[in-house]
């Protein structure tokens, strides 16, 4: 390769769109020719001055947040709206089970544990900070649990589902520690609680379907030891879903 | 009712793809319209599209090169775009000869931004858009050939003529100034 190739090819080897049989012979002349290499370092300095140049204008910080306005426009609204609906519910599930719990002495235990589970998850939509670790991927969110809940679980995929997940946290049942997890599917939030069996002690009937009529489903399992509660102002179908996909990935 | 559900699981995927870019798409929308106000109408449009047909964007493909292509085009539409459209763009496949060094040319080593600005401001759309995208958004050919809608071979020979074109407009303001 003489010179006059050489620089004419100076601004494409920046680019990275040089072959790798150009890029070979390109290097070997300018480690021979000192004129090449200062005119490669000149154009070196002219990319990086045009590149300086070129980042002139930054959006006003009115006009970001319109934009993510736009973007974001339903999430946002839907978290907005819950919140009345959120406190009367908070106010209903109290009122709730105090009177369950005079009527139906034998479903006592069971009927707390139940709306002890609604009223963490009404917790979790009420609060500022719903989450502790943020992230809608489960293998920054699993690890997260380490070390703070005595036991391990498997999250399921959700790509392809119409879940996502929106992070977890840690929450007590009866002064035991388990894991929440919070996920949305389209503007509903549902909490998925997995505490072990041994710490909740009392046998749970499978399904928690009565609580239905205080507009949250939830659907609880037991599964290798595990206890878990799928609750949601969601559709029953959408439970049910989630919890599929739950028990598949602890089946994995 | 699927593709509801399917609409709306995707659009926290394009908030999180899409809002990253903002910066770097106002930068490029002012640059093509060289107005704030038009900028900030081109950039609200082009997320409006591009959120609006997110199903049609096929995941693995480059969703960068996507939305440079959504702004160009909603660009294009706007009365500042065809009165640009109308310049002639020289599209010669063949590569330019190389510039050979000349003691002016030597000279453009610490140019100051005003003029380098001023310069990609003179430059006709089409010779600015590409030096922005390969230039400033470091995008590689094949992306640029994306975003454009124009073959690599075009890619290459467009940029190194307008990158020559902008050599050439810095050298005579340096003239002028000396």
């Amino acid at each position: 390769m003489n010179c006059e190739e050489a620089r004419g090819k100076v601004d494409a080897y920046l680019d990275d769109g040089l072959s790798t049989q150009d890029v070979r012979e390109l290097e070997t002349h300018l480690n021979a020719c000192r004129d090449c290499s200062a005119a490669l370092l000149r154009a070196v300095q002219w990319k990086k001055q045009l590149r300086a140049a070129g980042k002139a204008f930054v959006p006003t910080a009115s006009f970001r947040q319109r934009i993510y306005d736009q973007v974001q426009a339903k999430p946002k609204k839907a978290w907005k709206w819950n919140w009345a609906p959120l406190t009367a519910v908070l106010a209903a599930l109290v009122v709730a089970t105090l009177l369950f719990s005079v009527h139906r002495q034998d479903r006592l235990t069971a009927k707390q544990t139940f709306g002890e589970i609604a009223d963490l998850h009404v917790a979790t939509l009420a609060s500022q900070s719903p989450v502790d670790v943020i992230s809608t991927d489960r293998h920054t969110v699993k690890p997260w649990f380490q070390g703070r809940i005595p036991f391990t679980f498997n999250l399921p995929e959700l790509n392809g589902s119409n879940f996502s997940l929106i992070g977890g946290r840690v929450a007590y049942l009866r002064q035991s520690p388990g894991a929440e997890l919070i996920f949305q599917v389209r503007q509903h939030r549902i909490s998925v609680f997995i505490f072990q069996e041994r710490a909740i002690a009392e046998s749970l009937p499978g399904s928690a379907g009565d609580l239905h009529q205080l507009t949250f489903t939830m659907e609880s399992w037991t599964q290798d030891g595990l206890r878990y509660f799928v609750i949601g102002d969601a559709g029953r179908q959408d439970i049910t879903a989630l919890s599929d996909l739950l028990k598949a990935a602890a089946r994995s | 009712m699927a593709v509801t559900l399917e609409g709306v699981s995707n659009d926290q995927t394009f908030e999180a793809m899409s809002l990253p870019l903002l910066d770097q798409l106002y930068n490029f929308a002012q640059w093509l319209t060289q107005d704030r106000s038009e900028a900030e109408d081109l950039v609200q449009e082009t997320y409006a599209k591009a959120l609006k047909s997110f199903g049609l964007f096929q995941p693995g493909t480059n969703f960068r090169a996507w939305m440079y292509k959504i702004l160009r085009n909603t660009f294009l539409n706007t009365r500042t775009g065809m009165r640009a459209a109308t310049e002639p763009i020289e599209d010669d496949e063949t590569m330019l000869p190389p510039v050979v060094e000349t003691p002016e040319t030597l000279m453009i080593q610490n140019v100051e931004q005003q003029i380098l600005q001023a310069a990609l401001a003179e430059l006709p759309v089409s010779a600015r858009e590409i030096v922005l995208l390969s230039d400033v958004e470091e995008m590689s050919y094949q992306e640029i050939a994306t975003a454009l809608g124009i073959p690599i071979g075009t890619v290459m020979s467009r940029l190194s003529r307008a990158r020559r074109t902008l050599r050439e407009l810095v050298r005579k303001k340096l003239e002028v100034k000396a």
